[in-house]
């Protein structure tokens, strides 16, 4: 037993098999199909964010910014010169990218929390410039985007959210493993250390804003084309600050870290929000408590599958509690 | 000249917001968002005493504050103590989990309705050279000042002040001469709630009373804490004035639905060119 929870493998291809069947086992229902396709979108973000504050110890918080331009990029570009789909979507990750990367130039100079309050006007920022540029984007009453012709039926859609899901996710892996990752996580540990081994640190922080930048606009640009409309206070300031939460209680610098706390935190609020105002309670509560209980995410649950004999491995937890340290020393927030 | 005083006094309150983030923040090494939630909550309890008991407003005033020191501490000893040796990030997030619940709960409380909320000192405004104020604008300003004074004679003077100042330089140190770093920490929540609660019940008659109306003021006092440097008390108070009369000056000449958007470009443009920040002093060089 304690084996088949440890299998890596088994837990993925039971992941698809579950994504694969969902519209079956809701009954092609369309309100938990828009669940699962807004937890796709969360756990693409969260992911994203994950890479730069998880595995690179830089802070941001004003990640959902890059959510409301990959989805107005899509908006606009598909009302205006109505391009295809297939060009659209990586297309709303390369201009979102442009712009992180217009944002990374900067955050290069600051760290902790001046680097906070640099993301934190940036997030507050864009759904203000959204509201405001009229002639682009239609201010309060938002934008309508329409699917085209053959991913018309939800379904269809429905399996595109999925596919571009587990590809980023397999992307997000192998970039966290390759020597991108590696560098990443160098500069979080020490940036002097980092420099030391000949890693260009301006370079890579950029690198990471873009790279994040550019998965959050991707996610940004699916959530538009599902709900077929965008508009300012899709996601505020406030979406920003959750993400940060579904990373914390997910786990930190861990991708089914990431995973998991996205996935909580959009099915939170289909319980709760029959009652006014709970929502806030319970998401609160839960942070709280996973903090109290279990500081390392709700990822460290699973970790005594992974190592089953734990007499052995008592000295784990505590590097990695160090190397925890370390994201604290950088991020100094 | 009128929209600079009137952005001086907004700036007063975001200076004293911030002034309670930078004091948690240097002592305790935590950003505290929750800030503004417990501001929030405790201009609702004065208003619960200035309504419900018809107690004068001073009397009302007064309590209040107790009560925000009584708010501060509890957070202090049933979150933020028991996370007090986890990383920062993590105690970030604390606080942005109390700001969920303290929000969620006044909203069940108290409902989602604004409403009106009296000024400290009543009057018609009245004019001095060109310049138009009301009593309770210079009340506000008087009352800034007055705090700031008592904070730097506390701080400078005080043997409280001094075991504060040692614990924000090195804990293990300043447990080691004999202070008291945990009840250090807890005065400094107890303060920081204070302050806090002062700038919401100045706030409160500007925007009416509801549970959302401290999060511009957060947003702003953070702004406002890191331009001054984040570890400097002046650097608050002047961050929040320089905020206060910039973002005036934007809604009167440009823009005043961008008002936000310009003031953080030029927070950035400041801290690009100084990255510690206007008071931030020699820039941290990290060990390795």
């Amino acid at each position: 037993m304690k084996q088949l929870l440890g299998n890596k493998k088994a837990w993925v291809s039971l992941l698809i098999l579950f994504a694969l069947a969902f519209p079956m086992l809701v009954g092609n229902s369309g309100y938990f199909m828009t669940l699962f396709v807004l937890a796709c979108v969360y756990v693409i973000a969260a992911m994203a964010l994950n890479l730069l504050v998880g595995f690179g110890g830089q802070i941001s918080v004003g990640n959902a910014a890059f959510l409301v331009i990959g989805g107005y990029t899509v908006a606009i570009l598909a009302g205006k010169y109505n391009l295809p789909i297939w060009l659209l979507l990586p297309l709303s990750g390369v201009v979102t990218g442009v712009i992180g990367l217009v944002i990374g130039l900067p955050a290069v100079r600051l760290s902790g929390h001046f680097l906070a309050v640099a993301t934190l006007g940036f997030g507050l920022s864009v759904p203000q410039i959204v509201l405001n540029w009229d002639t682009m984007t239609n201010g309060y009453s938002g934008l309508s985007v329409s699917r085209p012709a053959f991913l018309s039926s939800d379904i269809q859609f429905f399996y595109v959210v999925v596919l571009i899901t587990l590809l980023v996710i397999w992307v997000m892996n192998n970039i966290v493993k390759s020597g991108l990752g590696r560098a990443f996580i160098a500069i979080r540990d020490s940036e002097v250390a980092a420099q030391a081994n000949g890693i260009h640190i301006a370079f890579y922080k950029t690198m990471m804003f873009v790279i994040s930048a550019f998965f959050t606009g991707i996610a940004g640009g699916l959530y538009a084309y599902w709900i077929g409309f965008v508009s300012p206070d899709d996601f505020s300031i406030v979406t920003s600050l959750m993400l940060l939460a579904m990373i914390v209680v997910g786990g930190m610098a861990s991708i089914p870290g990431a995973i998991i706390g996205a996935v909580l935190f959009t099915i939170i609020p289909h319980f709760t929000n029959a009652f006014v105002g709970i929502t806030n309670i319970v998401i609160g509560l839960a942070v709280v408590l996973v903090l109290f209980f279990r500081p390392k995410g709700i990822v460290s649950l699973f970790d005594f599958a992974k190592k089953p004999h734990s007499k052995q491995e008592s000295s784990e937890p505590a590097s990695a509690s160090a190397s925890v340290k370390g994201v604290a020393r950088d991020v100094n927030l | 000249m009128q929209i600079i005083i009137s952005g001086l006094i907004f700036g007063c309150v975001y200076g004293l917001a911030g002034l309670g983030m930078v004091l948690i923040y240097k002592t305790t090494g935590v950003v505290n968002f929750a800030q503004g939630e417990m501001a929030m909550i405790t201009t609702f309890v004065s208003f619960l005493f200035l309504s419900s008991l018809n107690l004068p407003y001073l009397v009302s005033f007064f309590l209040a504050l107790a009560f925000a020191a009584i708010l501060g501490i509890v957070i202090y000893q049933v979150f933020m103590k028991r996370i007090q040796n986890q990383s920062h990030i993590f105690q970030m997030v604390m606080t942005l989990g109390l700001f969920l619940i303290l929000n969620g709960v006044a909203g069940l409380i108290w409902g989602h309705h604004p409403t009106s909320y009296p000024e400290a000192v009543q009057g018609a405004p009245f004019q001095i050279g060109s310049v138009f104020v009301t009593p309770n604008e210079l009340f506000v300003v008087g009352l800034t000042a007055v705090l700031m004074l008592l904070f730097f004679f506390f701080f400078k003077y005080s043997k409280v002040g001094l075991a504060m100042r040692a614990s924000s330089q090195d804990i293990t140190a300043a447990e080691l001469m004999g202070v008291k770093v945990s009840t250090v920490f807890l005065s400094i929540w107890a303060i920081g709630a204070i302050l806090g609660g002062v700038a919401g019940m100045m706030t409160a008659p500007i925007t009416f009373l509801n549970i959302n109306m401290m999060f511009t003021v957060l947003v702003m006092a953070f702004a406002a804490a890191v331009l001054g440097g984040f570890v400097s008390l002046p650097g608050a108070l002047v961050g929040g004035l320089i905020v206060g009369v910039f973002e005036n000056l934007v809604s009167y000449y440009g823009a005043p639905e961008m008002k936000m958007v310009y003031t953080f470009l030029l927070i950035v443009a400041v801290l690009y060119i100084r990255p510690q920040g206007i008071f931030g002093g020699e820039k941290m060089v990290k060990k390795v």
